[in-house]
């Protein structure tokens, strides 16, 4: 026997040990084979707000999947099994509910478009963005927020919509990058969410957009139909509505739901 | 006689499993596309601008790394000082790296609030958000690939053919251009190709660091990415086409690669 021999074998048998380590160890204690378990896709701009809801929802385990509220269509599309389709806006989730892919969507929360800057930042105005060498950064049209900036833009008229527009150096595929590229101050200015401000912890300033560009928004929610427990998931769209969900989303600054 | 036929047959078996895991996703692409979308798309413009982009800055990219990268690999693999495992060590770090966390670094590195920013701003030079700053984070991805293969070719060179040279009065650069390098050039060339492939496919280094825009900055992975919400079977064409170039590309540098140092060795013989 080679002396590498005992060494080898002792590094196959820690590696064995991690791969098969029982799953509940990376996890917060509970058992994990007594609960179901609910996969949420969910649009980045959640992220917080879900991350801390998921967890306080008792009837199942829930596994989060966080990106573009576009591109978790296309997952659902492509035949993605999740159980909850949770999105920036109310459009995607309705285009699934026509293509039969979701339940009808429940619309559970409100946001708010803003102009998102770094703290010491001079831009007070979306005026200020028409300045030629602005570096801005916005979703790409495809994505939610990006499809928001766009709307919002527009009110302004063509003129200025285009000359803004020009100074666009970055369509980020979620509000995460553009929040990344102005907390780095990569950018100087970009168009997030009002709660991606606030999670941001202090080191981005929101700019509030007046109120006759429209900035607010809406998110809306669907039980997939391939869901295998579609009736857990019913109860987790209506906890978010009103219950513990509900109330993560006010602490992360989403609004209610409009009355109907 | 019949343990070796097991030996085979597991060896086999193994092959077998490995080349259809590794090939399948990329057969799959090409049954969804299907040839006519295929070329349909390559006529889109958005299509073609990030391929060709991708194309340039993966060049350049490539030209710094193997410019740069083989006298270091070189002097690495040749001489011996204090600190040279750690510096090995340090060069091949970005292999293990997350391209995300890549990005993240080179923010921190080159960006406007970065350790270096005022100086790369004092150059007049601007990375973030420009076609330049795709090559840097190309080039950190990438280069790792090139200098690990270009050592172990440079340390896999015979010694007595540097000292034959050096006898004969050649200077060290001379040698290292004239008898090492051709020697280490299939080292070189795989290297080489590894390199480009990682720069071709390179996605969240580029993300992070140097943004998306079409024509400046979105390459093909993200035009891909770009394109997977709004137009899948745009995505997937793009994709059938990165795979086919980067397969294209591959096999003619290794195919040109072997033939040159199959020619060189025998001229030196002759």
């Amino acid at each position: 026997v080679t002396a590498g021999g005992p060494r080898l074998a002792l590094i196959a048998v820690l590696v064995a040990a991690i791969a098969f380590l029982p799953e509940g160890c990376g996890n917060r204690g509970e058992p994990a084979a007594a609960r179901p378990e609910l996969t949420v896709v969910a649009a980045a701009s959640l992220t917080e707000a879900f991350e801390r809801g998921a967890g306080e929802f008792e009837p199942a385990r829930v596994r989060l999947s966080l990106g573009g509220s576009d591109e978790l269509a296309a997952q659902v599309r492509r035949g993605v099994a999740a159980d909850i389709y949770a999105a920036a806006n109310t459009e995607l989730p309705e285009g699934l509910h026509r293509e039969e892919l979701v339940e009808r969507p429940v619309v559970f929360a409100t946001n708010t478009l803003v102009l998102a800057v770094p703290r010491r930042s001079a831009i007070g105005s979306v005026d200020d963005l028409e300045q030629p060498g602005t570096r801005l950064v916005v979703g790409s049209p495809s994505v939610p927020v990006g499809a928001y900036t766009r709307k919002v833009l527009g009110r302004l008229g063509p003129e200025r919509a285009r000359r803004i527009l020009a100074n666009v150096r970055s369509e980020e595929p979620d509000v995460r990058g553009v929040v990344a590229k102005l907390a780095e101050r990569a950018a100087d200015a970009g168009f997030v969410y009002r709660t991606d401000v606030l999670s941001a912890a202090g080191r981005l300033r929101a700019v509030a957009l007046p109120a006759r560009l429209g900035p607010r928004t809406s998110l809306a929610a669907a039980v997939g139909r391939r869901s295998q427990r579609p009736g857990l998931a019913r109860a987790f769209v209506r906890g978010l509505v009103a219950g513990r969900g509900a109330r993560a989303l006010r602490d992360a600054g989403f609004g209610p739901p409009p009355e109907r | 006689v019949r343990r070796g036929l097991a030996f085979r047959a597991l060896l086999g078996t193994a092959l077998a499993v490995a080349l259809v895991f590794l090939t399948l996703p990329l057969v799959a692409i090409f049954v969804d596309v299907g040839p006519g979308e295929l070329v349909q798309s390559l006529g889109e413009p958005a299509a073609a601008e990030a391929l060709w982009l991708t194309v340039r800055t993966s060049v350049i990219a490539i030209l710094i790394i193997v410019l740069v990268g083989s006298p270091a690999a070189y002097l690495l693999a040749t001489r011996s000082f204090r600190g040279r495992a750690a510096v090995v060590t340090l060069v091949e770090l970005p292999l293990v790296l997350p391209p995300a966390v890549a990005g993240i670094a080179l923010l921190a590195a080159l960006g406007p609030q970065g350790l270096l920013g005022g100086m790369v701003a004092g150059t007049g030079v601007e990375l973030v958000f420009e076609t330049a700053g795709v090559v840097v984070a190309l080039t950190f991805v990438a280069a790792p690939f090139f200098l690990s293969q270009a050592q172990a070719a440079f340390s896999a060179v015979d010694r007595t053919l540097i000292d034959a040279s050096r006898t004969l009065g050649a200077g060290e650069a001379a040698t290292f251009l004239r008898v090492v390098v051709p020697a280490a050039l299939p080292g070189l060339a795989s290297g080489l190709a590894l390199a480009w492939g990682r720069a071709l496919g390179e996605f969240g280094a580029t993300l992070i660091f140097a943004g998306s825009l079409a024509g400046v900055t979105r390459t093909a992975p993200l035009a891909i990415y770009a394109f997977l919400a709004t137009d899948l079977s745009a995505a997937l064409a793009l994709a059938a086409v990165l795979v086919a170039v980067s397969g294209a590309l591959l096999l003619s540098i290794k195919l040109t690669a072997g033939r040159g140092a199959a020619l060189t060795a025998w001229r030196r013989v002759a």
